[in-house]
């Protein structure tokens, strides 16, 4: 099986590991470095739950492999907290009551990210588009746009 | 799901990638975007011994004007075409395409080489290319040579690009003054595959006669479809709502759907006659100035 040395910087520090070169990105940071808050929903690229930031994009980490993001940049649900201090976006989602069960939840705040890095006060139909590729099963996501809006708000 | 194991290569320019291709032969695929491979890989529809990730070739990524034609790199995303304003301004009906290909997670990562080399009839950018005429550039050990788009897609899921050569560009003439184009979608949701997409280009003269017309189909046959009989049917005539519509009518005729869990083989058909009339509208209205 071929192995491959990889190093990534997830959450702003560097991860060396030795993988499977068919690893999954979604694998990597949910069993070698234990951070689970990236979920696997449908496992076949449609619903999101495993969205990362990748080299300031979002992806769906259960299709990229790991190998394709050697000595790039990732960011987690884990690393939008600062110093203890919740991002915008999960105050929105704990305000606006963005989630129930919360397992669509981790990939909705990065897909939303995303869109607010490249967009700083989306329309409602601009924050439905950004989060398009992002299934929820519990809230019929009125609350989610409503914690995205909260969050464009607070900047 | 987990794929099978196979052995990464990162070539770090074309010669080395295709070099890598040709010696590995049918054993390797290439690996763009990986929105079409990696799900087929992990449903093990696709056990490639190999996989040569192109995505160094960053030289690969670019939407230019030059010599009378747009030419877009093979490794330009989904993402990148929505966004250009090049594309947004005069091709719109590329715009559309790219604008409703899967999701945004999807687009950031997905190319539209991958999106034609994958010979899917479910993909979108097949019928704009047919309707623009675009032509695929191929480059392989004797480089690059050019392939018409009509003679580009042969079967389900089955191109003209050899073994070991990569599709490194799309060219499309650039069009003259008149010319608008459009493409239609119909879906079940966002960023599913298409029902049945149509994409029309027209080009008017100075009394309003088609002097150019192009109408391709996705989805509703085995290999992305031109309506040939339409296309010429609306030659040389002006685009009444008279000729619109026996175009669509035209169209309708020329696809080939099967019935599966998206819909009848008789709803595809009707469908795709109302969405040429209303593609072949928006583009009417595109080429006589109508953003
Ligand atoms: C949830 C989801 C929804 C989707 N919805 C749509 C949709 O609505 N419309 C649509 O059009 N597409 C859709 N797609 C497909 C998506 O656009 C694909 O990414 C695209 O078809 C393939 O592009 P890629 O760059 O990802 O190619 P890859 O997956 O990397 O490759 C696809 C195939 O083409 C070959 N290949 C790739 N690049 C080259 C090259 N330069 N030269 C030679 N061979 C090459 C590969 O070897 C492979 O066989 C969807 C995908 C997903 C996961
Ligand atoms: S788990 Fe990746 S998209 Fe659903
Ligand atoms: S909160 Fe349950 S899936 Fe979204």
């Amino acid at each position: 099986m071929a192995k491959q040395t990889v190093t990534l910087k997830v959450n702003g520090a560097d991860h060396t590991a030795e993988i499977d070169q068919r690893l999954l990105l979604v694998h990597f940071i949910r069993e070698n470095l234990a951070l689970t808050g990236t979920h696997i929903g449908c496992d076949t690229t449609h619903c999101g739950a495993c969205t990362v930031i990748l080299d300031g994009k979002a992806v769906k980490s259960c299709t990229v492999f790991t190998v394709q993001a050697d000595g790039k940049e990732i960011l987690t649900i884990e690393g939008m907290t600062t110093n203890g201090k919740l991002h915008p976006l999960q105050e929105g989602f704990m305000e606006e009551h963005g989630l129930q069960c919360g397992f669509c939840t981790p990939g909705m705040i990065m897909s939303s990210y995303a869109l607010l890095q490249e967009n700083k006060n989306p329309t409602e139909e601009e924050i439905r588009w950004g989060i398009s590729g992002n299934l929820c099963r519990c809230t019929g996501y009125m609350n989610i746009v409503k914690a995205v809006q909260y969050a464009a708000q607070k900047g | 799901m987990i794929p099978g194991s196979f052995e990464y290569h990162h070539p770090g320019s074309l010669d080395e990638a295709i070099a890598l291709l040709s010696s590995l032969g049918d054993d390797a695929k290439v690996l763009s975007g990986g929105q079409s491979l990696i799900p087929m890989m992990k449903l093990r529809l696709a056990e490639p011994a190999h996989l040569i990730d192109i995505n160094g070739l960053t030289d690969l990524e670019y939407i230019k004007e030059s010599d009378g034609y747009l030419t877009i790199g093979a490794l330009t995303r989904e993402a990148d075409l929505d966004r250009s304003d090049v594309i947004g301004k005069k091709y719109a009906v590329i715009h559309d395409t790219a604008h409703v290909i899967a999701d945004p997670q999807v687009r950031n990562l997905a190319t539209i080489g991958g999106n034609l080399a994958h010979g899917d009839p479910a993909n979108d950018h097949p019928a704009t290319m047919l309707a623009l005429r675009a032509e695929v550039v191929a480059t392989g050990p004797n480089g690059p040579r050019t392939i018409p788009i009509d003679d580009f897609f042969i079967g389900p899921l089955t191109t003209a690009l050899a073994p070991n050569e990569i599709l490194t560009e799309l060219r499309i003439p650039a069009p003259t003054q008149g010319s608008g184009g459009a493409y239609l979608k119909l879906e079940r949701k966002v960023g599913d595959f298409a029902i049945a997409g149509v994409a029309a280009v027209v080009t008017l003269d100075g009394s309003g006669n088609c002097t150019l017309a192009g109408i391709g189909l996705t989805n509703v046959g085995p290999t992305p479809l031109r309506a040939t009989a339409a296309e010429k049917f609306l030659l040389g005539k002006p685009l009444s709502d008279d000729n619109i519509a026996e175009g669509g009518r035209m169209a309708g005729e020329a696809s080939q759907p099967t019935s599966d869990h998206r819909g009848s083989a008789e709803y595809k058909r009707a469908m795709v006659k109302e969405m040429t009339i209303r593609a072949l509208k928006k583009a009417k209205a595109r080429a006589e100035g109508e953003q």
